[in-house]
Order: structure tokens, then C-alpha cells, then sequence
């Protein structure tokens, strides 16, 4: 499985904020963007996940199932965690395992990979900003996805939750996934690319 | 069928942990149909031959209470977007958790209804046809209520906008659900008419609506 993107050009607005930019990123191979701050890193890749339309240009997957898109390949972990305070960890962890079709003996898993299962019968509302974020990633590893598309995975994370998570894209990336991340902190993975983006459009 | 179930569980057991939303709406309801007779005076002739237009409009301003905050959870804590790369496209997502807003919200207030009836002096033939009218007519409701709260998602006071936008479409679901009670107490037999049209309205809404509220949602994903 490949995911390339040709010529990608995203409007925000009226401004064109990523121009003409191709790559592509095969199975097994983490490709990290990097750029500062309004460089386009997140616009990337909610255009990967399919939220955002592109304004040009291509992004498609090749090698993968016929009928199905990138958006439903991929997993993707934005700024915003996706989790209900009102429901407990096992309550989140276990809807969004069936929603997007993963097996339930996996919930298990997830929880305690990310050092979740002793909170699993905690409303999510009572959580720190770190074990939120651990659980809104535990999400990777609910359902079965090749894509995963990491915003800035790891914010207010710790820095054995940070080991945790290099861990757990390593066995992915082992396992033939790919994995696209945005990131201005180094994320230790054994196999990673660095894009830089937005670099053309902040020196002109 | 699965992801479809799950969403629909999902919300239910959201709306009865944060009990407030419904409690809220019936409360709103409740106090809204308590007051009127005082504002009204004590003249029962009267109270039973408005009865039923204040029934359905008290019911109305009360579901779009609630329906304001259809999506916006999901906005604010991430879940929309994770829910747009899974299994269901936007259109279904948007009629699940319509579906999901008629049973948290419209079937309680048609069910509230008759009670509240008791206090406004509605004539005792027209119990059933209150309570049919209402819950055959409210899914139009909260599956045409459904485009408004997705358009008006990230407006500030979306609220007001939203009934400024959508009280208009709401029109035709009212003048049928009222005509079908007053038809019942004046003759019997005569409110078939209405209530059918109320039943195609609904129908109409909830094979459509979803279609221009998830094309509203991915606007607001945008």
C-alpha cells in the first residue's frame, strides 16, 4: 500500500496555505512533517483524512482494497481527542471499537498498552490532559486502519507515555502501516522521513 | 448495521447520563403550558378551543431547545471528525443522531403532551389523535430542525439563527398536527387527512433531510 499525494494544493480562506506539494509514503515508512507554526502541517493532513477538500491536485492510494478511500483506511488523531466526558474510559474505548468495526478483545489491549486499565470505569470528565490524549490514541489500536494520520500525537504527553507511543508506531510501521505525523518534537521511531512544509511560502 | 447501532446507543446513553438536556426541555414545556392559563384567564371555553395550536407550538419551541445542541458536542471534543473517516458517511451519521434527538426529546414531549392537556381543558375525544398527531409529526421536527443546527454549527448564538431559519419549514408539520386535533373534536372521523399528511411530511423529512444536513456537516468540517 502507497499513499501519494501529487500537486496538493489546500485553500484556508483565501489563502493558499499548502502549494504544489508531493510526496508519498509506502508501507512500513513514517514520514514526519514538520514546518512552523501555520506552515500547513495540520491542513496536510486533514486533507490526507479526507475533512478537507484540496483546492488541487491529487491524493490517492495504490495497493490497497479497490473500493475503498483513504479516509476509510485511515485513523486519524487530530488536536481535539474525540472522547465524551460524561462516558467512562471503557465506555469511549469500547464505542469506537465497535463504530469503526475493530474486535472488542482488543478494547483490553488498547487500555492497557496505553496504561488506561486501571481508570477504564473513570468518566473520561476526570481525566488529566495526558491521559486523555493516551486515550484518544489508544484509538489506533481499537480497529485494524494501515493509515494512521497523527497531529501533534504527542501533546501533554509524558515522557514514558512518549516512549509508549514510539513503541507502538514502530510495531505498526513493522506490521506494513504507514504512518503520517505532524510533529515539532522528535518521536523516536526507528524508520522515520522528515518533510519540512511551508518553508517556499515563509521565505517569499 | 453495526456502526449504525452503536452511534444510536451511544447517543441514547449520552442523553440519559446528561440528564439535563431532557429535563430541561420538559421542564421548558411544562412551565410554558403552566403559565398560559394565567396569562389567559379563567375562561375554560376558551383553554379547550386553543388548546391544541398551544400544544404544538409550546411543543415545537421546546424541541428546537434541544436541538440547537445537536451537533455541537461533537464539534467541540473532536468526535465529528473521527466520526467522518468511519464506517457511515456524514448523511447517515446526521439521521442517526436525528433519530436519536426525536426519541431523547420528541417522544417524551408527545408524551407529556396529554397531561398538559389536562391543564389547558382539552376535550377528552381528542387524547389520541394529541398524542398520534405528536408522535407522528415530530420526526419531521427533529429531522428538518437537523439542516438548521448543522448550518448555524459554528455561529455564535447559533441558536437565534436557528429558529429565524427553520420556525418557516416548521409550518406545514403545525398546521396539519393542529388541523388533525381540531378536526377529531368537531367530527370524528374527519381527521384522517391530516394525519396522513403529517405522516408523508415526516417521511419526506427524514428520507431527506439527512442528505442536506450531512453536505452541511462536511461544510462545517472544512
Amino acid at each position: 500500500m502507497k499513499l501519494i499525494a501529487e500537486t496538493l494544493s489546500v485553500m484556508r480562506g483565501e489563502r493558499m496555505v499548502v502549494t504544489q506539494l508531493t510526496f508519498s509514503v509506502d508501507r512500513g515508512e513514517a514520514l514526519l512533517l514538520t514546518g512552523a507554526n501555520g506552515a500547513g502541517k495540520t491542513t496536510v493532513l486533514r486533507s490526507l483524512a479526507g475533512l478537507l477538500r484540496p483546492a488541487g491536485g491529487l491524493i490517492r492510494l495504490e495497493g490497497g482494497q479497490p473500493d475503498r478511500t483513504a479516509q476509510e483506511e485511515c485513523h486519524y488523531v487530530g488536536h481535539l481527542n474525540g472522547l465524551k466526558a460524561g462516558l467512562t474510559v471503557e465506555e469511549n474505548a469500547s464505542f469506537w471499537c465497535r463504530y469503526l468495526g475493530g474486535a472488542s478483545s482488543d478494547i483490553e489491549l488498547a487500555l492497557a498498552t496505553f496504561g488506561l486499565a486501571a481508570a477504564r470505569e473513570v468518566p473520561v470528565g476526570y481525566l488529566s490532559a495526558g491521559q486523555r490524549r493516551r486515550l484518544a490514541l489508544a484509538r489506533l489500536l481499537l480497529a485494524e486502519r494501515p493509515i494512521w494520520l497523527l497531529d501533534e500525537p504527542t501533546v501533554s504527553l509524558d515522557r514514558a507515555s512518549q516512549e509508549i507511543l514510539s513503541k507502538v508506531v514502530d510495531r505498526h510501521l513493522e506490521a506494513g502501516g504507514l504512518v503520517v505525523a505532524a510533529t515539532h518534537v522528535p518521536l523516536g521511531l526507528a524508520r522515520s522521513r522528515e518533510l519540512r512544509i511551508g518553508a517556499a511560502a515563509l521565505a517569499a | 448495521m453495526t456502526p449504525f447501532r452503536e452511534l444510536l446507543r451511544r447517543e441514547l446513553a449520552i442523553a440519559w447520563k446528561d440528564g439535563s438536556s431532557i429535563g430541561v426541555t420538559l421542564g421548558f414545556y411544562l412551565i410554558v403550558i403552566t403559565m398560559l392559563p394565567l396569562g389567559l384567564g379563567p375562561d375554560l371555553n376558551l383553554l379547550a378551543r386553543i388548546a391544541p395550536g398551544l400544544l404544538w407550538v409550546a411543543l415545537l419551541l421546546s424541541a428546537l431547545l434541544s436541538l440547537g445542541r445537536l451537533f455541537e458536542g461533537d464539534l467541540e471534543d473532536g468526535s465529528l471528525e473521527v466520526l467522518a473517516t468511519g464506517p457511515l458517511p456524514l448523511e447517515a451519521v446526521a439521521a442517526t443522531k436525528s433519530l436519536a434527538h426525536w426519541l431523547t426529546t420528541g417522544v417524551p414531549l408527545a408524551l407529556l403532551a396529554p397531561v398538559l392537556g389536562l391543564l389547558l381543558n382539552l376535550q377528552p375525544d381528542a387524547y389520541v389523535v394529541l398524542i398520534a398527531t405528536m408522535l407522528i409529526g415530530t420526526p419531521a421536527i427533529s429531522f428538518i430542525g437537523s439542516i438548521g443546527t448543522a448550518l448555524t454549527l459554528r455561529t455564535r448564538r447559533g441558536g437565534l439563527l436557528l429558529a429565524l431559519l427553520m420556525l418557516p419549514l416548521f409550518v406545514p408539520t403545525l398546521i396539519f398536527g393542529i388541523s388533525a386535533i381540531s378536526a377529531a373534536l368537531t367530527n370524528a372521523e374527519a381527521y384522517g387527512p391530516s394525519l396522513l399528511i403529517l405522516a408523508a411530511i415526516s417521511l419526506a423529512s427524514v428520507a431527506l433531510a439527512p442528505i442536506a444536513t450531512g453536505a452541511a456537516l462536511r461544510l462545517q468540517l472544512q
